[in-house]
């Protein structure tokens, strides 16, 4: 572990650049090249990366934590989980992560075509400022000019080019209109997992993947993502076999405990046994599910705000504890999907609409805070 | 050289409930501990892993670390004040690792020899434990207790590909290890994993064979910051008997401990 990024937390690197300076984080001397943006170190060594969806990694507190594994059930209603699925790959694709892409398409790669592609203006960054202190931030997306997007994505410059030109940054918003051109995702390692008879095949991979890592890049951390698309549907050869799929999540998270990877493995819950559902909820280190919002649900769009604006709903059932006995208890665990700008997803809390001084009628809960009590016939 | 030991301090509410007292043996074999999604139950483990490798007693541990690495547990007994490393240098503790533990291998493919197999890999494991055990009574065994700590069963079962029959074998022979070679045994166990139909049945052998349940559970109100969660301890008068004495009380888990407190008790 390169021991003199280890003091280096999110707004401590632009601490002393001014406007002008290149992206040079905090000089050391003992570091020769600008440590990777794409991996964050936090408390007790842990290891962050961005899940692509700057909100999420907030709400997870830093990231997708390295050596984790992060399990999302899906909502057969809705494909929120493919959100989650091509903003965690365009981050990786960002940050050139090596990126294992497992889905049951028949073809990946067409898959592969939708990723989204980071947001290239800076001024239009988001001004919102409650679930974090962005005011670093915002200040180094200012200095993002969009002429330099082109460098960014260039050429085969070297590295160190290439992080010395643009100023990178932990998690990008992702402008889901535009897409990520042929050439970034090219290097994508794809799978599909449809009709494979056995899960053998889907293990070797992994490890290959894995052991085709390298520890670090040129004294910086690296990191790798592995993205897995509804494990367990039905259209996969092995769909029968719960305990060899079981075996295989298990597996995996043996793997991956002790390496620089973080996976994340998609699932239709209405396909598992529900004693089998919960063994793969125990075995997740942080656990996600999507569910849909219903289109015209009158009582909903009576009880939250901006209810038209919701996509569909986040919820945080479990979070990765790092070396820590102590669970992470979040203030509000639903959120809602949404679309700012109609191009990048954030995660809100879902707040409770006005009610109105006449009816006083009852609020079911949402994730957030309780009702006012209604006036007492007892008064004092 | 060495400062003086700190005073005993007095045992806490899961101390008192499973008659653990200050030091020396429990007056059982087999703790399940039961937990959820919801609520993990792993800090018992922990509490039960610091407590008998305390200075206090001479206790020993035979770890078995299914769910996570050495180093998870290195780091969350540190913060607890108990340095892993070292007990396991001084022949206390012997971490069996079985994180990449599989009892099929290559042959998971074709069934038949699928059975021999996992009933090898039960007998290996079983083998590893009393060797642990004999290592550990052989040079400068002072009459310490030894814990058995699985973490957890549901890791088992994936190793042994679902076959409950091999899983309550190996236990009841890790049970009648605990008569032979005085010893108590532990063991994780993700209740609701078992709670549905298809499953029931491994519950009640699992209830069988032990003479104490802790359960660990999440407040009938929900999530909070201030109370993890509810433990509820229940002792049987015989494995498998009717319930002798039952404690229920309420924990929030630290990075050097767990609290235990009465309802209420806190605000």
């Amino acid at each position: 572990m390169a021991t003199a990024a280890d003091g280096r937390l999110q707004g401590a690197r632009s601490a002393n650049t001014s406007s002008f300076s290149r992206a040079r984080s905090s000089p050391s001397a003992v570091l020769p090249s600008p440590p990777n943006p794409g991996v964050k170190l936090g408390p007790n060594g842990a290891t962050f990366v961005s899940s692509g969806i700057p909100d999420l990694d907030t709400i997870l507190g830093g990231g997708f934590l390295l050596g984790s594994l992060v399990m999302v059930m899906e909502d057969a209603d809705a494909p929120h989980h493919l959100l989650l699925l091509r903003n965690f790959m365009s981050q990786g694709v960002v940050h050139r992560q090596p990126v294992l892409f497992a889905s049951p398409l028949r073809d990946p790669r067409a898959f592969l075509g939708t990723l989204p592609s980071p947001v290239s203006s800076s001024k239009e960054h988001r001004q919102r400022d409650t679930l974090v202190d962005h005011n670093q931030q915002d200040q180094e997306k200012g200095l993002r000019i969009a002429w330099q997007y082109k460098k960014y994505f260039g050429d085969q410059q070297s590295s160190q080019n290439h992080n010395r030109d643009v100023k990178q940054e932990f998690s990008n918003d992702f402008d889901l209109r535009k897409t990520l051109e042929r050439q970034h995702v090219q290097y994508i390692e794809s799978m599909s997992i449809q009709d494979i008879p056995h899960l053998t095949i889907l293990r070797d991979r992994c490890s290959n993947f894995l052991s085709g890592l390298p520890r670090s890049d040129g004294g910086n951390l690296s990191a790798g993502r592995i993205a897995i698309q509804s494990l367990c549907a039905p259209q996969c050869g092995y769909a029968e076999m719960d305990w060899d799929l079981v075996a295989f999540i298990r597996f995996l998270r043996s793997i991956i405990r002790s390496s620089n990877v973080v996976a994340v493995v998609t699932f239709p819950t209405s396909f598992l046994l529900p004693a089998f559902l919960k063994r793969w909820q125990h075995l997740a280190d942080t656990l996600l599910s999507v569910r849909a919002i219903p289109d015209e649900d009158k009582d909903m769009a009576k009880l939250l705000t901006g209810y038209q604006d919701m996509l569909g709903l986040l919820h945080v059932h479990k979070v990765a504890q790092n070396n820590s006995q102590v669970p992470t208890v979040l203030e509000a665990s639903t959120f809602s999907l949404k679309l700012q700008k109609r191009r990048s997803l954030v995660l809100e809390r879902l707040n409770q609409a006005p009610v109105e001084a006449s009816s006083g009628t009852s609020y079911s809960t949402s994730g957030t805070c309780s009702g006012p009590s209604k006036g007492s016939s007892l008064d004092f | 050289m060495n400062p003086s030991p700190p005073p005993p301090r007095d045992p806490d509410l899961l101390e008192e409930a499973l008659g653990l007292g200050r030091g020396g043996s429990p007056p059982w074999r087999l703790a399940f501990v039961e937990d959820c999604v919801e609520t993990s139950g792993a800090f018992v483990l922990h509490h039960f892993l610091k407590r008998a490798l305390s200075t206090e007693g001479d206790g020993t541990v035979v770890f078995l670390g299914l769910a996570q690495p050495f180093s998870h547990y290195d780091r969350v007994l540190r913060k607890m004040g108990c340095n892993l490393s070292v007990q396991r240098n001084k022949n206390k503790l012997h971490f069996i690792d079985l994180l990449n533990l599989e009892f099929l291998g290559e042959r998971r493919l074709s069934n038949e020899k699928g059975e021999n197999d996992i009933e090898i890999g039960f007998m290996d494991l079983y083998n590893r434990i009393l060797r642990s055990i004999e290592a550990i009574r052989s040079k400068d065994y002072n009459g310490g207790w030894t814990t058995i700590i699985i973490d957890d069963l549901s890791h088992l079962e994936i190793a042994a590909h679902g076959s409950a029959k091999h899983v309550l074998d190996f236990l009841q022979y890790c049970r009648s290890l605990t008569s032979e070679m005085d010893c108590s045994l532990v063991i994780l166990n993700h209740e609701d994993i078992h709670s549905s139909d298809e499953a029931l049945q491994m519950l009640s052998h699992l209830d069988y064979i032990s003479d104490i349940l802790i359960k660990a559970e999440t407040l009938s109100t929900g999530i909070a910051a201030d109370v993890h969660g509810q433990m509820t301890v229940i002792i049987k008068d015989a494995p498998g008997g009717l319930i002798k004495k039952l404690h229920s009380f309420q924990f929030k888990v630290k990075e050097n401990g767990v609290e235990f407190f009465y309802p209420g008790s806190r605000f």
